[in-house]
């Protein structure tokens, strides 16, 4: 029986979730995230590039934080469904919004 | 506390508007630089003054936020002035910038502990509001060169944030 269910199993998650699973860009460029806003799914990965000469983060207040560096990339994978804001920690007339799906 | 050093940097804008407008109505490129690099060099100052003297972990962090962002910003502009080859011009509201600066140093090197995490924080919201002031009404319309007048736009929206962070960490400190 397990035998016969490992196979089964093994292409479901193959189908299931990194076949699916894509890249989203963002620019920062001169204090802007673009687009300002996305539409995700959990597992997606969210990639921001920073064309500025100085450091930003993407931060959700009490939650995750990643870090940009200038001229540079940072990502994360999307864990968790919801619509979360975000902003820069160092300049936070940054805003970014991200509507994630289950 | 908060008062003077508005009133000091808003008291020079005023003055130096006027020789400015009697020269040539606005500040020159070699000039727009000028001020624009000492408004850089002197929030660096500051904070190294707080790094040194603060033992508040927000208040250390962000002095390093603005030492770091600032010469990020005047490492670009010194590239810029060497591609365009414009020489930077001393000018008096540089001087006046100085000198207000030095004061405000000297007035922060006497305090201590919370009163001069206090003071530094509410010194960089008046002094970014104010450099800001400055870039949308003065600098910014006066820039002739575009590239310039970019990088200043930049540098606004950088100062706005650094307003804003600030005003964070002034209301964590109450």
């Amino acid at each position: 029986m397990r035998a016969a269910l490992l196979p089964l199993a093994t292409a479901l998650a193959l189908v299931a979730s990194p076949a699916l699973a894509v890249t989203i860009e963002v620019t920062i460029d001169k204090l802007v995230f673009s687009p300002a806003s996305v539409e995700a799914r959990v597992g997606d990965t969210i990639e921001w590039t920073n064309k500025d000469m100085i450091v930003h983060t993407a931060t959700v207040k009490g939650g995750w934080e990643v870090t940009i560096p200038p001229k540079s990339k940072g990502r994360i994978m999307l864990k968790a469904a919801g619509a979360v804001d975000y902003f820069c920690r160092f300049h936070p007339n940054m805003k970014g919004h991200l509507e994630v799906s289950p | 506390m908060f008062i003077r050093p508005t009133a000091a940097l808003a008291a020079l804008l005023l003055a130096s508007a006027a020789p400015l407008a009697d020269a040539a109505e606005k500040p020159t490129d070699p000039q727009i630089a000028h001020i624009a690099y000492t408004a850089g060099t002197i929030d660096i100052e500051a904070a190294k003054q707080a790094i040194k003297k603060s033992k508040t972990k927000e208040v250390v962090d962000f002095a390093k936020d603005m030492e770091r962002d600032h010469e990020a910003v005047n490492k670009q502009a010194l590239d810029l002035v060497k591609k365009l080859k414009v020489t930077p011009e001393d000018n008096d509201t540089s001087k006046a910038l100085v000198k207000a600066a030095k004061e405000e140093r000297a007035k922060l090197a006497k305090l201590k502990g919370t009163a001069f995490d206090k003071a530094y924080i509410e010194n960089e919201v008046a002094y970014h509001s104010q450099v800001d002031s400055a870039l949308e009404t003065l600098l910014i319309p006066s820039a002739s060169n575009a590239e310039l007048k970019s990088l200043l736009e930049t540098g606004l929206k950088i100062f706005q944030g650094h307003e804003q962070h600030a005003e964070h960490v002034a209301g964590a400190l109450k």
